[in-house]
């Protein structure tokens, strides 16, 4: 236990509280809601940063936090456990959600009632079910993430959003259904929901019920596997993505994220290498619906004009990415896709932030024509007799662009940016997991798909980006807000920064994989967190009676 | 019990999965109903069926699970009840959003005309 393990609990406090400070502050007071989330968010991040630092300082046991909610000792009640995988979770659901927050503060939030309550119960959901080391409380925490996400998906209205909007809770609902059984099966089976407690007593389970626990865990990866958005279970993702306004689309870009993380922790505590003839169960089954994801998703984003649904295919893209390079089972890997996870969400969250500034470009009603007031007959005109040399490209214009650029970059993967580290990364650790001629058909499918998807996305970027900048050549420029600009380039720096610093990100990374593959130090950590003594322990001390 | 149990969830579960393959709106909510509902005794069925077995530990018998019922899953599916009933609420209100603003109660919105 070391001396930061309260702060473990800040990160599902906090948005509750600020929740429901939102709600006494109401919506007409526009101004002061719109700071009280961007400062609740803001705080998350920095609690979320905090727990990164002590996790990455501290060594061995001390690595990981368990803090006992209602103070009942491990397997009984409820664990809240910030190891090294959850700490960078965290600081992920931070970043975007500051960068959301920014951008929603721009006028997204008066778009309809309670924006910002539900924001920071969609942020308390992702926390938790990020933190928790119990899996029915997994499951209550996946529903109070859907719930707001329910009402965010719907944010603003309109036929499209409802229409969406119903197939997605509909799809969620059944999802949830499939969860429930999953839990009942392995509960049936374990007679724990602990994750330490399932993942120390897995070894034990006699051959007989063997069928019943992967049956279980099978069905409970179901419900992850369509929170993760892998094929065939991602039709809903699309349609409710691009009908969801900006803000919670890039919010969104985290919950496929709480699939991936789902079925990876889950995967990695209950089937580790060394579990006789449960190891690695399904990991074939992983690998080849990743690489499917992956397919599907590339072929999705090569056939997507519009940049809204470009982004939402890269969230498919990422997922299949995700999952394939997990499923592989190799520690290098695994390692690998973490950075690339970090990486992808920052710059799939940034690019939805832009659909709209750059459909703002498009539209006149919202553009402002630059005045040219020395038209030369010597002058290269376009078709439509403006100078084409010497024209000033409005300032929000080139920002934008170079926005656009950076965000493709980074989501295609190309030099020099992080999503180039990642994917380098990724390809580096598969091949270098086999000697040479050995490697198996999967690893060659998984090389070739990642590189057709990067050449896809880039295809695709580069027509939509001569579509909005060069052909239209800054002739409108858009009224960009500054929080507007603030949130995309806040999320760019992010990747700046994981490009620069990629070094010791990688090496945090690795430790996390190393830990993951090696499940027992959870296990001990959380059965070696002693509850604070009460008044009915006998070594409590004792105050001085009145 | 355990065959009458088995057979109520599965024509309870065979009900709903059907019921949320058709194309009306109405008829998908009742399906997920029904689903939850199956679900909710499909955890119940997990803490051993036994009759006359509170889940209280009384002194003097040992406490192990032939003289009192696993007070778990009633704690479980007690949760999962209430998210289920507030969830389907929430759809009920999406459904009847969607069926103002397409005039249909069409899951897509639209009828096709075959």
């Amino acid at each position: 236990m070391t001396a930061w393990a309260p702060l473990v609990i800040v990160p599902v406090v906090l948005p509750l509280v600020a929740a429901a400070v939102l709600l006494l502050i109401g919506d007409s007071r526009r101004r002061a809601g719109s700071f009280v989330n961007i400062a609740a968010a803001s705080a998350g991040l920095v609690v979320a940063l905090m727990l990164l630092w002590s996790v990455n300082h501290a060594a061995g046991a001390d690595a990981i936090a368990v803090h006992l909610t209602s103070n009942w000792a491990a397997p009984f009640g409820i664990a809240l456990v910030a190891d090294r995988l959850s700490a960078l979770m965290l600081t992920i659901v931070g970043v975007v959600g500051v960068g959301a927050a920014l951008y929603a503060s721009a006028g997204w939030a008066r778009k309809g009632s309670y924006f910002h309550p539900l924001f920071q119960i969609q942020l308390m959901g992702l926390n938790g079910a990020f933190l928790t080391g119990d899996l029915f409380n997994l499951f209550v925490f996946f529903e109070v993430m859907l719930a707001a996400s329910y009402g965010l998906q719907l944010h603003g209205s309109g036929w499209p959003r409802v229409r969406s909007g119903m197939h997605y809770i509909a799809v969620n609902l059944l999802a949830s259904s499939l969860f429930l059984i999953g839990l009942a099966i392995l509960y049936g089976v374990m007679g724990t929901l602990s994750m330490a407690d399932v993942a120390a007593k897995v070894a034990l389970v006699p051959p007989g019920d063997r069928g019943l626990l992967h049956a279980g865990a099978a069905i409970l990866a179901m419900a992850f596997l369509v929170k993760a958005a892998v094929w065939p279970l991602n039709a809903w993702l699309v349609p409710a993505y691009t009908a969801t306004s900006a803000p919670v689309a890039a919010l969104f870009v985290l919950m496929t994220k709480v699939g991936i993380y789902s079925v990876l922790r889950l995967w990695m505590l209950l089937f580790p290498a060394d579990a006789a003839s449960s190891a690695q169960f399904g990991g074939p089954l992983l690998l080849a619906g990743g690489l499917a994801t992956l397919a599907f998703g590339a072929i999705g984003v090569l056939a997507s004009i519009r940049l809204d649904r470009i982004a939402a295919f890269s969230v498919i893209v990422t997922s299949g990415t995700l999952m394939a390079s997990f499923a592989t089972g190799s520690t290098a890997a695994t390692a690998a896709a973490l950075f690339y996870l970090a990486s992808s969400t920052f710059a799939v969250s940034a690019l939805f932030l832009m659909v709209e500034p750059v459909q703002r470009m498009r539209s006149e009603r919202h553009a402002q024509q630059p005045v040219y007031d020395t038209l030369d007959e010597d002058d290269n005109l376009d078709d439509e007799a403006l100078p084409l040399v010497g024209r000033a490209v409005p300032v929000s214009v080139a920002a934008l662009g170079l926005a656009f650029m950076a965000c493709a970059l980074l989501v295609a993967g190309l030099p020099p940016l992080s999503g180039f580290l990642a994917k380098a990364a990724i390809l580096g650790a598969i091949v270098g997991e086999h000697p040479v001629g050995e490697a198996p058909v999967s690893t060659w499918m998984l090389m070739a798909l990642l590189l057709c998807s990067s050449l896809f996305t880039t295809i695709s970027l580069v027509r939509a980006g001569i579509r909005h900048f060069w052909s239209k050549g800054g002739r409108f420029a858009p009224r960009l807000k500054v929080v507007e600009s603030g949130a995309i380039i806040m999320l760019i720096l992010a990747c700046l920064s994981l490009t620069v610093f990629a070094e010791p990100v990688l090496r945090y990374t690795q430790a996390t994989a190393a830990y993951l593959h090696a499940p027992r130090p959870y296990v001990d950590a959380v059965f070696d967190t002693p509850p604070r003594p009460g008044p009915t322990t006998p070594d409590y001390p004792q105050t001085e009676a009145p | 019990m355990e065959v009458l149990l088995a057979l109520v969830i599965g024509v309870l579960g065979g009900a709903g999965v059907w019921l949320v393959l058709r194309p009306r709106t109405f008829q998908v909510v009742m399906g997920l109903v029904l689903l939850s509902y199956a679900v909710n005794l499909f955890i119940f069925s997990m803490g051993s069926l036994s009759i006359d077995h509170p889940p209280l530990v009384t002194p003097g018998q040992p406490a192990n699970l032939q003289n009192y019922s696993d007070p778990m899953p009633q704690a479980l599916v007690l949760t999962a009840i209430v998210i289920g009933f507030a969830t389907t609420a929430l759809f009920l209100v999406v459904l009847l959003a969607s069926r103002g603003l397409s005039g249909t109660d069409h899951v897509d919105g639209e009828q096709d005309d075959a």
